[in-house]
Formats: structure tokens, C-alpha cells, sequence
């Protein structure tokens, strides 16, 4: 099995579903010529031509807009948001069109459609290139949102994503591109949305995460375990729909739970998932839900003391970890 | 080539300010490749466009909304060089931010240059805002707006120049072409050769001007103001020109430009003609050229200096402002 970046898990999954599929095609600002700002696209439109990787106007609604139109025709849009930070030009399309096409013509039209968009912080980047915007869309029936933390993964929830009926966010977390890297299968495969993940088993306490944080959280699980301290992690993967079952399980299994996500805290995705635990498995928690996220403000700010202020860290997760283990 | 209101001493001021912001500029770069600032844009290339402008505005009063290209434009603008190197090193004492903002996202209250974010077109219809409240309240302000070709295919382009339109607003669109959009060419942004054609669409007069001369931009500039000023509305106006470096420190742009284009713009490069221009026409001495030149290498020095020994912000102001309260 090769051993590859995620963000060369995802340039081949495009690739092999290109490929694989006609109808797949690929447009957005700069993914063309040079490959995308950060190059996830590079090559692709030497190998499938100019018709099926366009590099696009500067212009997130009329990119968006335009695939839904592409999607109803016929085609497999998959669209890049150059940086999710400007996803919001095309929140309209994306909220108002998109997701309740199908819904709205009592099942007549359906929007097959995967936009991708590489987010979070971490990277000098500041208030307009870190940020975490997957809750807005998570808030939305109609579309569904998945994260991939690693390049396996990456390559599954794509190839469902582009298999799928409905409109797909897929985002992926910049400092992950070429920071993580593992082995990932030649054929192909998809990893069903919706499902979780169980990236480690523990006794003592269940993180519940996706993303980027993944990767942070089983460091954090590293440093305790030699504490004494077991960690459970589970990967969301999708966080609409979430795996319900899974979250439940691993709550009832450990009685304690720590939610992390680099999004901030209130609306995100961790309200959700305690709302969904104290709800159905309240009688088998040992402590109170305990939530660690991205501070309340309005972005990430460049300066290096308030970027690391504001980012969650494998060090802020031990700590709270440890001190949930400790109630 | 003495304009209506060009004494010499704006002249000089024209190009002191022209080759202030190069040279800042190329040493954003090399702190850049030093590892000391993590991320540069730059305005190299667009330095007579946008001092140009700037300087047939009423500075300090009228308002600007500049992108992340006008380095030039802001210290026109009255920025100092130690603001803008307190601003690329994330500095606390940064007065566009307070080290919050990635570099060149300006913003100066004092000096009427409203704050930037990075999402193309949005300064577009906040110039239209600024200039509804002038009509308003009869303040005599012009606003100006400036933008790449690139984010002329936003929406909110469009929106600004119709409102603004419609309402004849004292406002001023000004487009920096420089041909690209990070890789992307002007033929891909749009079907026709020239922006200035959509003003038309609008019922606004489009101008075009060479954007690598200080001086004709001063003047179409001038123009549309007075035009604001006596109530008969906004200006598109379109100056070409060109960026001879990547889009950012984080770009190759030998990905998408051949390094033949490059050179070629560069035999007239804006910098370099206009001092050319000064020395023949004897507006500016050889003997001053070097008293400047020496000028730029010292304030270039000294807001290095000054700003990597001033204090980053203390993690604790996070929090702040948030809100009013
Ligand atoms: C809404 C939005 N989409 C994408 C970006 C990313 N981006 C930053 S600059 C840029 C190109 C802008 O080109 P142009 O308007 O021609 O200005 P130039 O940089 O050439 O001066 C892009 C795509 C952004 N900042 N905002
Ligand atoms: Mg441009």
C-alpha cells in the first residue's frame, strides 16, 4: 500500500473518480493551470483537459450557482472554495439552493454535488485564511458535511461524497496536507458518510472529535496513557449526519466526555453531541460533559501569542483531558 | 508634463513616496525569506496607480478603502513606515490591527482608510456606504475604493457600482489591472478587454489610464472627485498595470506567466520611468535623487529596527473587542 500526504489522498481520489466517471468535473479560482493555491488539483487538468478542470471567475456564488445548474444537467461538479473563509459569497446558493432543491420539488431534482474547501488555523493565516465555518453548514438539512482526519479517510468520504445523491461539504483542514501522511489502498473504496470512527479504545474517558484535532487528540491519549490515564478517541468523520450510536456508545462505555473542535465553542458542533448524550445516556455519565473549542471571537487573529491563544493544541486537550479523568 | 495642480514639490513627493513603498516592499520580501515575516503582499509594480490617486484625493479627509495591494496608496495616505512594518510583524503597537490582521489588510482611523478584511469586493459596496453617508450629512467627502481586475467578477462589484450609481454617489472605483488574479488571466475573469467598459452598464463614466504613469492617474483621479464633489456621481476608473513579483509570498508565478511578460512590463517600470522622467525634465536634481535615496534607506531602516523590537500583544487581548463594552 502506498504511503501518501492527505493532500495526495485527495489529488488521487479526484484523479481515480475522474477517471472513473465523465461526468466529473472540477472548477474553481486557480485549480486549473497552476493546481490550486495549494496544489491539490495539480496535474489534473493536463490529464482530463481544460473542459473538466476550469479554473473559474473570481466568484464563490456564480461557481456555486453555476454547479448546482451543472449537477440538476447532468455532471458531477465538484467545485473548490479556494479557502473556506470564502464560502460565504455562496452561502445562498449553497443554504437557500442547494439543500432544499430536493425538497422543494417534492423529490423531483436532487443536486449531486461535492464542494471542497480547505479550512483551519495554525498557519499564520489569519482572520480570513483559519477559519472553521463547518457548523453554519452543519445547521442545514439537505447537506451533509464531512471532515476527513486522515489520508484513508480522505479518500473514502471523497469517493462517497462524489458517489452521493445530495450536496457534500468536504473540508479539509490545511495544516493537515502535508503534515499527515499514511497508507492508502491503489482500488477503490468509499467510507459510508455518516459513520464514526474508533480511533483508539480507553476505559477512562471518550474524546469526541474530527478533523485535524484527531490527530491532536491521540497525542494528547499518548502523553496520558503514560499517566495511567486511558483515552477512548472517536473521529467523527461526518458531522452531518452524525453517527449517533457510535457517540452514545463510547459515552456509556467511559461515563466521561471530552468534546474538541477548533471551531469555537458556542453553535459548534460540540453542542450538539452533548445535547445528543444528555439526552440519551445522561444515567451512564461519572461527570459533566466537558467541552474544549476555539474561543468565542470573531476569528483567529496573525500575531503568533493570540494565534496560539486561540488554537486548541495537543497540550490544551491533555490538559483537559487529565482534568476530566481526575472528576 | 506640469498639470493643473502638480507643483514640483508634488512631483517629488509623488516619487519619494513611489520609491519609499518599493523599497519597503523589497525588504518585506527579504524578512520574508529570512523566515522573520511569514507572509508578504506587495504593491511592486502598482506604486503609480495607487500614489497617483491617492494624492489627487483629499488626504486624511476623503475616505479610502484599499485592498491588499496599496501598500503605496496607504503610506500616501499618511501611514508611516513604521506602521506598516509594525503591521507585517504582528506587532501590538500595529494601528491597523493591533497585530490581528494578516499584513497588508489596512485600516487607519486617523487618516480616513477604512478597515480591510480579505474577501474580495466587500471595501467596494462599504465605499458606496461611506459616500451615501457624505451625500447625506453633506460632509463634501469623496470615498474611493480600489481592486484587482480578478474581484471585479464578485457580485458585489456589481451591486456597489449600481448603487452607487442610482443614487449618485461621491464615490470612486478604482481598478488596479495587473492582468492576473494569482494565476488566473484577465481573458478567464472576462469577455471583454476592458473593465472599464462595465461602468457603462451602470450609467457611470469608465476611464482607462496607464497605470504605470503617476501622473495621468493623478488627473483622471482629480477629475472624478470633482465630479463627486458637484453631486454628479461615481467614476470607474480602470488603470493598467502590472505586478512584477509572485501574488504573495506564498506564490510561484512562474507557474502561469512566462518570465518574457514579466520583463517586458518591467522596461517600464513605474518607479524607475518617473524618476527617469523627474532627472529629464529637470524637476527633481540628481543631487536631491541621492538625498532621498538616502532618506528611503534610513526610514526603511529604522521602522525595521523599531518594529522587531516592539512588543508582540499580550495572548490576554484575545478577548478584547469583541464587542463595545
Ligand atoms: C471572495 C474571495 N475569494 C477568494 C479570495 C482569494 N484571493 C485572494 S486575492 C485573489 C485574486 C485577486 O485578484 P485581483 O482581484 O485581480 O487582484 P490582484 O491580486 O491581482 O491585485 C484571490 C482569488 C478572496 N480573497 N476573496
Ligand atoms: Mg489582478
Amino acid at each position: 500500500m502506498a504511503v501518501m500526504s492527505y493532500l495526495e489522498a485527495i489529488r488521487e481520489t479526484l484523479r481515480q473518480e475522474m477517471r472513473h466517471d465523465q461526468r466529473i468535473i472540477i472548477y474553481g479560482e486557480d485549480v486549473g493551470v497552476r493546481g490550486g493555491v495549494f496544489r491539490v488539483t495539480e496535474g489534473l487538468q493536463k490529464e482530463f483537459g481544460e473542459d473538466r478542470v476550469i479554473d473559474s471567475p473570481l466568484a464563490e456564488a456564480a461557481i456555486i450557482g453555476t454547479a448546482i445548474g451543472a449537477a440538476v444537467n447532468g455532471l458531477r461538479p465538484v467545485p473548490e472554495i479556494q479557502f473556506a473563509d470564502f464560502i460565504f459569497p455562496a452561502f445562498n446558493q449553497i443554504v437557500q439552493e442547494a439543500a432544499r432543491i430536493r425538497y422543494r420539488s417534492n423529490g423531483e431534482f436532487g443536486v449531486p454535488l461535492v464542494i471542497r474547501a480547505p479550512f483551519g488555523g495554525g498557519v499564520h493565516g489569519a482572520l480570513y485564511h483559519s477559519q472553521s465555518v463547518e457548523a453554519f453548514f452543519a445547521h442545514v438539512p439537505g447537506l451533509k458535511v464531512v471532515i476527513p482526519s486522515t489520508p484513508y479517510d480522505a479518500k473514502g468520504l471523497l469517493a462517497a461524497a462524489i458517489q452521493d445523491e445530495d450536496p457534500v461539504l468536504y473540508f479539509e483542514h490545511k495544516a493537515a496536507y502535508r503534515s499527515i501522511k499514511g497508507e492508502v489502498p491503489e482500488e477503490r473504496y468509499i467510507i459510508p458518510i455518516g459513520k464514526a470512527d474508533l480511533k483508539r479504545p480507553g476505559k477512562d474517558l471518550s474524546i469526541i472529535t474530527y478533523g485535524l484535532m484527531v490527530s491532536y487528540a491521540q497525542k494528547a491519549a499518548e502523553t496520558l496513557e503514560k499517566e495511567g490515564i486511558s483515552v477512548e478517541i472517536l473521529d467523527l468523520r461526518s458531522i452531518r449526519p452524525l453517527d449517533v450510536e457510535m457517540i452514545l456508545e463510547t459515552a456509556k462505555r467511559t461515563g466521561k466526555v471530552l468534546i474538541v473542535h477548533e471551531d469555537n465553542l458556542t453553535g459548534g458542533i460540540g453542542g450538539e453531541v452533548s445535547a445528543l448524550i444528555a439526552e440519551h445516556a445522561l444515567f451512564d455519565l461519572d461527570a459533566p460533559i466537558m467541552r474544549l473549542a476555539g474561543p468565542d471571537v470573531p476569528a483567529m487573529p496573525y500575531s503568533p501569542p493570540l494565534e496560539h491563544a486561540f488554537m486548541v493544541t495537543s497540550d490544551k486537550i491533555t490538559e483537559a483531558a487529565r482534568k476530566l479523568a481526575k472528576f | 508634463m506640469a498639470t493643473l495642480n502638480m507643483t514640483p514639490e508634488l512631483l517629488k513627493e509623488m516619487y519619494y513616496t513611489m520609491a519609499l513603498s518599493r523599497a519597503l516592499d523589497d525588504r518585506m520580501w527579504i524578512l520574508n525569506r529570512q523566515g522573520r515575516a511569514p507572509v508578504v503582499y506587495s504593491a511592486n509594480g502598482h506604486e503609480a496607480v495607487q500614489v497617483g490617486s491617492a494624492m489627487a484625493l483629499n488626504r486624511g479627509e476623503d475616505w479610502i478603502v484599499p485592498y491588499y495591494r496599496d501598500l503605496a496608496m496607504v503610506l500616501a495616505y499618511g501611514m508611516t513606515p513604521r506602521e506598516v512594518m509594525l503591521h507585517l510583524l504582528g506587532r501590538a503597537d500595529d494601528p491597523n490591527s493591533g497585530g490581528r490582521q494578516m499584513p497588508a489588510h489596512w485600516g487607519l482611523k486617523r487618516r480616513h482608510i477604512l478597515t480591510t478584511g480579505s474577501v474580495v469586493a466587500t471595501q467596494d459596496v462599504h465605499a458606496a456606504g461611506l459616500a451615501l453617508a457624505s451625500k447625506v450629512l453633506k460632509d463634501g467627502r469623496v470615498s474611493m475604493a480600489s481592486f484587482g481586475e480578478g474581484s471585479t467578477s464578485q457580485g458585489e462589484f456589481h451591486e456597489a457600482l449600481n448603487f452607487a450609481a442610482v443614487h449618485k454617489l461621491p464615490v470612486i472605483f478604482l481598478n488596479e489591472n495587473n492582468g492576473y488574479a494569482i494565476s488566473v488571466p484577465a481573458r478567464k475573469q472576462m469577455a471583454i478587454m476592458d473593465v472599464a467598459a462595465k461602468a457603462q452598464g451602470y450609467g457611470m463614466p469608465g476611464v482607462i489610464v496607464d497605470g504605470n504613469d503617476p501622473v495621468k492617474v493623478y488627473e483622471v483621479t482629480a477629475e472624478a472627485a470633482d465630479r463627486a464633489r458637484r453631486g454628479e456621481g461615481p467614476t470607474l476608473i480602470e488603470a493598467k498595470t502590472y505586478r512584477f513579483v509572485p501574488h504573495s509570498s506564498d506564490d510561484d508565478d512562474r507557474a502561469y506567466r512566462s518570465r518574457e511578460e514579466v520583463a517586458e512590463w518591467k522596461k517600464r517600470d513605474p518607479v524607475i520611468t518617473f524618476e527617469k522622467r523627474l532627472l529629464d525634465e529637470k524637476v527633481m536634481t540628481a543631487e536631491e535623487l541621492k538625498t532621498f535615496q538616502q532618506r528611503i534607506k534610513d526610514e526603511v531602516n529604522d521602522a525595521t529596527d523599531f518594529a522587531e523590537k516592539a512588543a508582540l500583544p499580550d495572548p490576554a487581548t484575545l478577548w478584547r473587542y469583541v464587542y463595545a463594552d
